[in-house]
């Protein structure tokens, strides 16, 4: 169930090579282990000439992209990376007709681009995710050497598209990227394979879920122990945000019902609130889950069904024969009124993954701008000029950043509520 | 050449929900500033229009990605 845009980008070749002579064979392969920082990226002094690989494949890695390294960071992984450091995870891989295959992403060997040096089983590792060559000759675990994978920008139907190629002892093979159910529209579709692998949005969603339920335990714990008292500790923390979204979202939308929506609510709030915050601590990944299409999607779909299973008589006739307006009028409302009952989920759905997705992207392009006004370090005097702008732009951005994780996690509440409770409203004409 | 009108649109919608959030924030201010009391109330009314507006202009984002 993947709606994530599966972006791709082109520089496949990273700093510590050495570009400086010309080399038209990129033969051997030999610069497998480079330890780098995560943010280094395309700092390197990479020359004019577009090195070609065996099969003839370059990479244009001329200019620095800081928008295609922004998807990069964006875009869902099968390794998490913290700072230098990659752990793999696992992979769970569906081929329909063959069966699922089990592995950990440890396998390929990966350093810390997210770029592994070993095929298994058909698939690699390139950019972080796992892709599948189906026309691959071996199951075996083989070394294809590193950066034998490229993307490469290809026009399909009017339209242009990265496609990747893996080039194994001197022959190209189309690369898949994992299916997703958008049928192409955000860059993928049906390919030869699925990905049910806990990737690195499944990960932190299941770290935050751990992490609040405990908290919320404890803090129902604290309150049966402490009958009658003050709050104490962590309590004195939620109770203010919880008894805000008791008293300014629940009880003014809902009406009487307020009581039996409020789980779901606190619920919505507490789990977009806590994924946006953690998405947002430094160094710890930055992984970007209630900015992916899939997650807000779900969201939006708990939303679309509990308001229109909700809803009662009057929210029916007011979508389909809207009382007290002329037959004519009628029929321009009803379709319209049909169509914003899809609308309004849809809205729910894009505004969260729009926002938290630019908040992230907004931050690596501040971060690139060292790189950008660097020139890829041919210009030292630029690059460590704009460190230090550069480095206080970032901070201004998350303090906004934090104000946003905020601001989504009660409006996508607020909205909710007042979709539900205009669904559930009892009208006396 | 659809990549750069997809652009255009992209800014057109962004001109029309600058202005849309920007009127509702103005006359919450004033609101506000007439009735320091409902300062809550205001609040949480201005963040729902802000959001519908922002809603509009999210689609056209979106179509002005399709299109390009």
């Amino acid at each position: 169930m993947c709606f994530s845009l599966t972006a791709q980008h082109n520089h496949d070749d990273h700093d510590g090579h050495d570009h400086g002579h010309a080399h038209d064979q990129h033969e051997g392969h030999d610069h497998g282990d480079h330890a780098h920082d995560a943010d280094s990226h395309g700092a390197a002094a990479h020359g004019d000439e577009h090195p070609t690989n065996a099969c003839g494949m370059s990479a244009h890695h001329g200019e620095f992209d800081p928008g295609e390294l922004a998807f990069h960071h964006v875009s869902d992984q099968n390794v998490y990376n913290i700072g230098p450091w990659s752990f793999p995870l696992p992979c769970i891989m569906w081929v329909p007709g063959e069966g699922i295959d089990f592995f950990s992403s440890g396998k390929f060997n990966g350093d810390s681009h997210g770029n592994g040096t070993k095929a298994y089983k058909k698939y690699v590792l390139h950019e972080g995710l796992v892709q599948r060559v189906p026309d691959f000759p071996t199951d075996e675990l083989v070394d294809i050497g590193a950066h034998s994978v490229v993307a490469v920008k290809e026009t399909i139907d009017g339209t242009e598209k990265s496609v990747s190629y893996l080039c194994y002892n001197g022959t190209k093979y189309k690369a898949d990227d994992r299916s997703t159910l958008d049928a192409g529209y955000f860059g993928g579709g049906l390919t030869s394979f699925h990905d049910l692998s806990i990737t690195k949005n499944v990960l932190s969603m299941g770290i935050v879920v751990f992490l609040l339920g405990w908290l919320f335990l404890s803090i129902a714990k604290a309150y049966k122990r402490r009958q009658g008292m003050a709050p104490k500790g962590v309590q004195g923390l939620i109770e203010p945000i919880f008894v805000f979204i008791q008293d300014e979202v629940a009880k003014p939308f809902l009406g009487a019902k307020w009581q039996k929506f409020l789980p779901l609510l606190m619920a919505l709030f507490f789990f977009i609130l806590g994924l946006n915050l953690w998405g947002q601590v430094p160094f710890l990944g930055g992984s970007n889950v209630t900015g992916s299409l899939s997650v807000t999607f779900v969201l939006a779909i708990v939303a679309f069904l509990v308001t229109n299973f909700n809803g009662n008589k009057d929210y029916w006739k007011h979508i389909f024969w809207m009382p007290g307006v002329p037959a004519w009028v009628k029929t321009i409302l009803t379709p319209v009124e049909v169509l914003g009952v899809f609308i309004k989920p849809l809205t729910l759905m894009l505004r969260l993954f729009a926002n938290i997705t630019a908040g992230h992207m907004v931050m690596v392009i501040f971060v690139s701008l060292i790189f950008v006004f660097g020139k890829n370090g041919t210009s030292t005097l630029g690059g460590y000029g704009t460190v230090i702008p550069s480095a206080l732009l970032s901070v201004f951005m998350m303090a906004i950043e934090l104000l946003v994780a905020f601001i989504q996690a009660f409006v996508f509440t607020i909205l909710t509520a007042s979709y539900i409770g205009a669904a559930t409203e009892e009208h006396h004409h | 050449m659809g990549g750069s009108i997809a652009a255009i649109g992209m800014g057109l919608a962004v001109i029309g929900a600058g202005i849309g959030i920007g009127m509702v924030g103005s006359r919450a201010m004033e609101a506000i500033a007439r009735q320091p009391e409902a300062v809550g109330d205001i609040r949480s009314n201005m963040i729902l229009m802000a959001a519908l507006v922002e809603g509009a202009a999210l689609i056209a984002i979106v179509m002005s990605f399709l299109v390009s």
